[in-house]
């Protein structure tokens, strides 16, 4: 390596530890191998009672052991476990003490029904229960460990406190692109010189029957409940609406100057990143493209490459019919001819949506992809939709000279980011 | 589309060219300055009994949200939010132009919208009565709620609708995590400005403090000021805050963008630092406030505070031990004239000073005890201090132009 600043004079901002966790498991070792075997981690949900849903299925991590339970508990047990893989293979400050900033990538919280069924059941079956019962109830001091965990900002704070990150802690959400987000504010800071290294984290483990129930009312989900690893289909014709999913992934960002110095090994590069929102409507991507085309020329324009040096595409690919359609349309137009031999493949298909997470989930993914030279499938994809003539990787990965990722996440509410990730500094 | 920023080899000079405010003491800047030379409260210590809270004052949603589909689309929080970023575009004399706001970044704090509470007490009820299934939850919920309910709840999309109702489309960032959230929005904001990343940006927060769901938070650890109103710094038997209803957004912009534009400024954004105390022993918060004050380069002459200050304990004493080694500074606690305003309390704060400094004079003060004292002359810079009821301290140099 030589420069330690890229072409346009920034310091190079380079990653030396990654930390992941899905439905498939924990740790970037069971994930990829299942993940390019084309496992995947969606089944019935057995967490809560499932009568009466439309969508009976998801990716939900069920393996931790999280008591007392709640959401906002699994989605920090998740921020801890991947924060503490990424910062073990960095082998970056000591225990208790990171050397930068977190960016966290979060669900936003706020208090759930098993806690507000605690609260009613504390009225008394007496009572008629309204929201001045349970203020009532509230005021008594018996629940005052409610008021720390479902502030918006608990997680972060548990997460600072744990790993001793410097500074305020920022709690971030974009929706669908919230985990690249986390890292493009990372990447910021170091380019800043603000700080040396950065700890980027995204979780989500928000499968409860209220958020599942909102998703589904907007008709956003797949339907797809007898066959639940089936489910995903991203870009496929018979795609039919994304899976909720669980998971957390994260990246111990440094600059390349202070990563040489003290003789980490780099795992790779984020070369760029680019964003662009969308202001056509509050789920819905403009019909033109305009806003995806744009945020994937700046994440080009950021990281000072061409779409013939990106070798493989980590696309949002929810595999709802509008995404799918629209992500098209956005690659297609920048990426001219191309568009239909470059690789591009979901993880989603296996994992389904870890939304506040996805984004990050995903660049560890991407960079495993230039580690291991080999690119995870699109599986369940039987029936090709001639409107989308990409080279998914059809259901089984493949190995591939792969040296530029390019990892997209188009959030609701119109938020998109697209970063690069490559394995050498442009 | 954007080009690749070069690196800037001094840090940007940053101007506050836009203020956006609503609150319980009205819209826009006359209004506020008037309403706080004039020491007027208002709050209502009944509607929400025994909880008090600082109640918006009727705005007319038109004039900011023109389409009544995307006004039904909203809840109080996004509705404020927006009307508040509309106010701020209209200051800074960028609303409808497109060009800038294709551009403009945007950096929202956001806490979450507003549950249907009818909803969620049926179902209490039901379960509390015994007529419920296991699968009551599901079923109720799936009948229930509003399909787009959800659109309104959650946090980003704030940001999503100042961005289809502005047409703000450059960046966008949400931060959510209370207070700290609001001072993290506009330090981010300033950082990329300062280092070249960004021209102008679009920054703050909406609050409705109108909400027995917020309420029932604070409520778990009595935060929530009750039964009666009094000055921040008048609350040690009665300790808490009065949540506050209101929007304040900026618009904070790099001084060679303004002058292209003919911009002119209400002051300059000078610095803003932020950090985050333990909490775990007594004087920590103390300690945090020393220390921010010498990294944003405050000096004592010629200054005043304006602070968040929440009436929330031990962290309001704490505050106060801060301010006794600067007993000639004066300082106004917006947390008195407008309740607390979570997300938004550090962009309001920054509205304020940005304001006072503007008008050459720091609005009156408004405590019964005594802590706040007259301002005779000017302030040639007024610092921001936000430190958060639970965690997360903040500080912000405004400076005269």
């Amino acid at each position: 390596m030589s420069a330690t600043r890229d072409k346009f004079g920034r310091p190079v901002v380079v990653v030396t530890g990654m930390g992941v966790a899905t439905s498939l498991g924990a740790g970037k070792v069971d994930n990829w191998k299942k993940l390019t075997a084309g496992e995947s981690g969606i089944r019935t949900i057995t967490r809560f009672p499932i009568e009466g849903m439309k969508t009976t299925i998801a990716g939900a991590v069920d393996f931790l052991n999280v008591d007392p339970f709640s959401s906002t508990d699994l989605s920090e047990k998740l921020g801890e476990i991947v924060a503490e893989e990424a910062i073990a293979q960095a082998g970056i400050g000591t225990k208790g003490d990171f050397p930068g900033p977190l960016f966290l990538a979060v669900a936003p919280v706020e208090v759930e029904w098993p806690q507000r069924q605690a609260l009613a059941q504390a009225a008394g079956t007496n009572a008629d229960i309204n929201y001045d019962t349970l203020l009532r109830v509230a005021g008594s001091g018996s629940f005052t460990a409610y008021h720390r965990r479902f502030l918006f900002g608990s997680v972060a704070d548990s997460l600072a406190d744990t790993f001793g990150t410097k500074g305020s802690p920022i709690s971030l959400s974009t929706a669908c692109a919230s985990g690249a987000t986390a890292i493009q504010l990372g990447v910021e800071a170091i380019r800043r010189g603000e700080a040396d290294a950065a700890l980027c984290v995204g979780t989500d483990g928000s499968v409860n029957p209220e958020a599942l129930i909102r998703f589904s009312l907007l008709s956003a989900l797949s339907t797809n409940n007898d066959t639940p690893a089936k489910a995903s289909r991203p870009f496929a014709k018979n795609r039919e609406g994304f899976v909720m999913a669980e998971g957390a992934g994260a990246l111990v960002l440094e600059s390349l100057e202070a990563a040489t110095a003290r003789g980490a090994k780099i795992l790779g590069v984020v070369a760029g990143c680019g964003e662009l929102s969308d202001s056509f409507h509050r789920t819905r991507s403009s019909p033109d493209g305009k806003p995806i085309i744009g945020c994937v020329k700046n994440g080009l324009i950021d990281a000072g490459m061409t779409v013939d040096q990106i070798d493989y595409i980590n696309a949002h690919g929810t595999g709802t019919p509008e995404n799918d359609k629209m992500e098209y349309l956005g690659i297609s137009t920048v990426f001219g001819e191309r568009a239909k031999t470059v690789p591009v493949s979901s993880n989603k298909s296996m994992l389904g949506h870890t939304l506040s997470a996805a984004g990050a989930v995903e660049a560890v993914f991407s960079l495993l992809t230039l580690e291991h030279q080999r690119i995870p499938p699109t599986i369940n994809y039987d029936v090709p939709d001639p409107a989308i003539p990409f080279d998914v990787v059809p259901n089984t990965a493949r190995d591939a000279r792969v040296t530029a990722v390019m990892s997209n996440s188009f959030g609701f509410g119109g938020q998109n980011v697209s970063l690069i990730l490559t394995g050498e500094p442009v | 589309m954007a080009e690749t920023r070069p690196v800037v080899s001094e840090p940007v000079e940053a101007w506050i060219t836009g203020i956006g405010l609503a609150s319980s003491l009205g819209e826009g800047p006359d209004a506020h300055w008037e309403a706080l030379n004039a020491k007027r409260v208002n709050v209502d210590e009944t509607a929400f009994a025994p909880y008090v809270v600082h109640p918006l004052s009727p705005l007319n949603y038109d004039t900011q949200i023109p389409k009544k589909g995307d006004q039904r689309q909203m809840e109080a929080w996004q509705r404020i939010g927006t009307y508040a970023a509309g106010l701020a575009l209209d200051s800074a004399g960028v609303k409808g132009n497109k060009d800038i706001l294709s551009k403009m970044d945007m950096i929202v704090a956001a806490g979450g919208g507003e549950r249907d509470l009818n909803v969620d007490s049926s179902i209490l009820n039901s379960e509390a009565h015994g007529n419920a299934t296991p699968s009551y939850l599901n079923e109720k919920l799936l009948n229930d709620l509003r399909p787009t309910l959800f659109l309104a709840q959650l946090s980003n999309l704030l940001a999503g609708n100042i961005a289809i109702v502005h047409g703000v489309t450059g960046s966008s960032r949400t931060f959510m995590g209370e207070e700290a959230a609001g001072v993290d929005a506009v330090r981010i904001a300033l950082a990329r400005i300062a280092a070249g990343q960004s021209d102008i940006a679009l920054v703050g927060a909406g609050h409705n403090g109108e909400r027995k769901d917020m309420l029932l938070l604070y409520e778990f650890n009595n935060f929530n000021l009750r039964d009666k109103y009094a000055s921040v710094w008048d609350r040690k038997t009665n300790s808490g805050f009065a949540l506050g209803s209101g929007g304040a957004f900026l618009v904070i912009e790099s001084k060679a963008h303004a002058e292209a534009r003919g911009a002119k400024p209400f002051a300059r954004l000078k610095t803003v630092v932020a950090d985050r105390a333990r909490r775990k022993n007594g004087g920590e918060v103390t300690a945090v406030l020393d220390k921010l004050w010498s990294e944003v380069g405050a000096r004592d002459q010629d200054t005043a505070i304006i602070t968040g200050a929440t009436g929330a304990e031990p962290a309001t004493s704490e505050e106060l031990s801060f301010l006794k080694k600067h007993a000639g500074v004066p300082v106004r606690a917006t947390g008195s004239s407008f309740g607390h305003f979570v997300e938004s309390q550090f962009p309001l704060g920054i509205g304020l000073a940005a304001l006072s400094l503007s008008r050459g004079a720091l609005y009156a003060p408004n405590d019964s005890t005594g802590l706040e004292i007259e301002m005779s002359k000017a302030p040639s810079q007024i610092v921001v201090i936000g430190a958060g009821h639970w965690r997360g301290e903040g500080m912000a140099l405004v400076e005269a132009i």
